[in-house]
């Protein structure tokens, strides 16, 4: 194999893609071409081989055991923690709480900070682009608390209203939610000015980072965001694994989210004292496997390099949304001046499930639908989108095969 | 297109996508609604029965070629039927769109377009919601059927 020399600023994605084996998939006999990348992202042979590499050499149960096996997945799962404390600049390792994903976090939150601080009359704000896992949860704990959830509106680009979300915080304002990238629009919300404008109230602010890690260096410390969350699978990583960042006085602070063990310091029918931080919301034996290879995955990652991932990523959208804007009848929904790698479209006269069908047959993979985000789809004004999601493997001339899969679905159709 | 596609998405169903019949309401009369969450497809069936004879069927509502070109089909189908008929078709219709391919092909006249669905396990709900929803309104219960 010939290699491309690699310039500080380009990814090679010829051997990019040779990391991922599913990539040379055929779907129903037309190559693989998958678009579908915020939903979850394939896998690189690193992450699987170390799967494989931790079930065959040190799989055992962690903090426990005083045996060798006990040792090693111990280490690696904890290694694996700090793997993700360095990736998030996060200020300290035990602010690292392993889960199972970015709605697992999200909960996680609104059931002990949100529970703890949260009461009748009180605030919750969220913003109209947030995915169902980061309504739902604030809606469960504003229906038991008897709070309210306040909405920040957007413009038609799909921008946050910032002056509406500045007017929306008040005194009864317990915390803020907000998305990094929208999931269903691309949008890159300006998390550094919204922390700003929240903590100029005392006002804490969660992130859900599940759009935005794959694609872009997150510093928790320089967002200066309260909580972080993102899911493993969306990051090349394993299902089932994801992360929780908060900073460790308010983690400190609340009670635990689930019992049992791991997460104590002592036991008597009487009375449980609580372990430390990370391990007091960690209960139960965790996802160590997961863990491991989140922690490949994040490594495989940072040896690209945000600054080539980002430039691809740039690139493709620019050639996407040119490609996308020439087909007549298609309108891009989400077209914000700081924008991730959606692209998000309806097209007249064609429903989203029909247009994923098509694509399917020739080989495309994107996600039709309502993006769990149907409040969102309400304020667009339409039932469902088609979403070609990008990730680092993807390349101009698939966007060009998607391209010409939708003038088919037009000559069926129209 | 492959022929997969070809069958699914036949000349008549583009037609009734395009063109729907009986897309309107009925005043006096049943009427339920339909939701396919997966989708966020919804729509209305309405009917007029006298006795137990569907005088009149009709429907609103957006969704997808095949699950609004059911819809129109279906009510063309079930107008001047009994409530018995319309459900024993409803199984019929529900049986060719679900067989297994061993399976002999029943003729269903019109209706046999959808056989090609078959072939897209996840376009069954869609293809499938009009008659849920029929069979929602002749129970003449006033509450939304879901195809999750």
């Amino acid at each position: 194999m010939t290699s491309i020399p690699l310039t500080r600023t380009e990814l090679d994605v010829r051997s990019v893609r040779e990391d991922f084996p599913i990539l040379r998939t055929l779907a129903h006999g037309k190559p693989l071409i998958y678009l579908d990348n915020a939903a979850t992202t394939q896998k690189p042979q690193v992450v699987l081989d170390r799967l494989v590499r931790y079930y065959t050499h040190e799989n055992a149960n962690v903090h426990r055991g005083v045996h060798l096996l006990s040792e090693r997945a111990t280490d690696a799962y904890e290694e694996a923690r700090k793997t993700a404390a360095r990736f998030l600049h996060a200020a300290e390792t035990q602010e690292i709480i392993f889960v199972r994903g970015t709605t697992e976090a999200i909960n996680l939150v609104a059931q002990t900070y949100g529970r703890v601080h949260v009461g009748a009359g009180d605030e919750v704000v969220i913003t109209v682009m947030e995915h169902h896992s980061n309504i739902v949860p604030w809606q469960m704990l504003c229906d038991e608390r008897g709070a309210r959830l306040r909405i920040v509106p957007m413009t038609d680009e799909g921008e946050l209203r910032i002056d509406s979300y500045e007017a929306l915080l008040g005194d009864r304002t317990r915390i803020v939610a907000v998305t990094h990238v929208s999931n269903a629009l691309g949008t890159v919300n300006p998390i550094r000015r919204i922390v700003e404008i929240a903590h100029a109230r005392g006002i804490p602010v969660l992130v859900d980072g599940a759009q935005a890690v794959a694609h872009m260096a997150v510093d928790v410390q320089a967002l200066d965001c309260d909580f972080y969350t993102f899911s493993g699978h969306k990051l090349f990583g394993p299902t089932g694994i994801g992360v929780l960042y908060g900073k460790a006085a308010l983690l400190a602070a609340v009670p635990p989210y689930q019992g049992g063990g791991d997460m104590i310091r002592s036991v008597s029918f009487e009375r449980t004292l609580y372990n430390v931080l990370p391990y007091k919301f960690e209960a139960g034996t965790p996802n160590i496997a997961g863990a491991v290879g989140l922690g490949a995955a994040i490594e495989y990652v940072e040896a690209l390099g945000f600054d080539r991932i980002g430039a691809h990523d740039r690139d493709l959208l620019a050639h996407g949304t040119r490609a996308l804007e020439e087909i007549p009848g298609l309108r891009l929904t989400g077209t914000a001046g700081d924008k991730g790698g959606i692209l998000s479209f309806v097209l007249d006269g064609v429903h989203p499930h029909d247009v994923g069908t098509i694509l399917d047959r020739e080989g495309v993979a994107i996600r039709t639908g309502h993006h769990c985000c149907q409040p969102l789809m309400a304020r667009l004004g339409v039932p469902a989108t088609s979403r070609a999601s990008l990730a680092l493997y993807n390349t101009r001339a698939e966007i060009d095969v998607l391209a010409g899969a939708l003038a088919k679905v037009r000559a069926v159709f129209v | 297109m492959s022929s997969a596609l070809d069958e699914l998405y036949q000349e008549v169903i583009l037609d009734h996508n395009r063109r729907p019949r009986n897309f309107r309401t009925i005043e006096e009369g049943r009427h339920a609604e339909g939701y396919n969450p997966l989708c966020g497809d919804r729509l209305t069936v309405y009917l007029r029965i006298q006795g137990d004879r569907i005088q009149d069927a009709s429907f609103q509502g957006s969704g997808c070629a095949i699950s609004k070109a059911s819809a129109s089909l279906m009510t063309e189908s079930v107008k001047g039927k009994t409530i018995a008929e319309a459900e024993a078709l409803f199984e019929r219709f529900h049986r060719l769109i679900t067989r297994s391919v061993e399976d002999p092909v029943d003729d269903l006249g019109k209706l046999s377009v959808f056989a090609g669905v078959r072939q897209y396990p996840a376009r069954v709900k869609c293809a499938s919601l009009a008659w849920h929803t029929l069979r929602a309104a002749t129970d003449a219960k006033n509450e939304v059927v879901s195809t999750e």
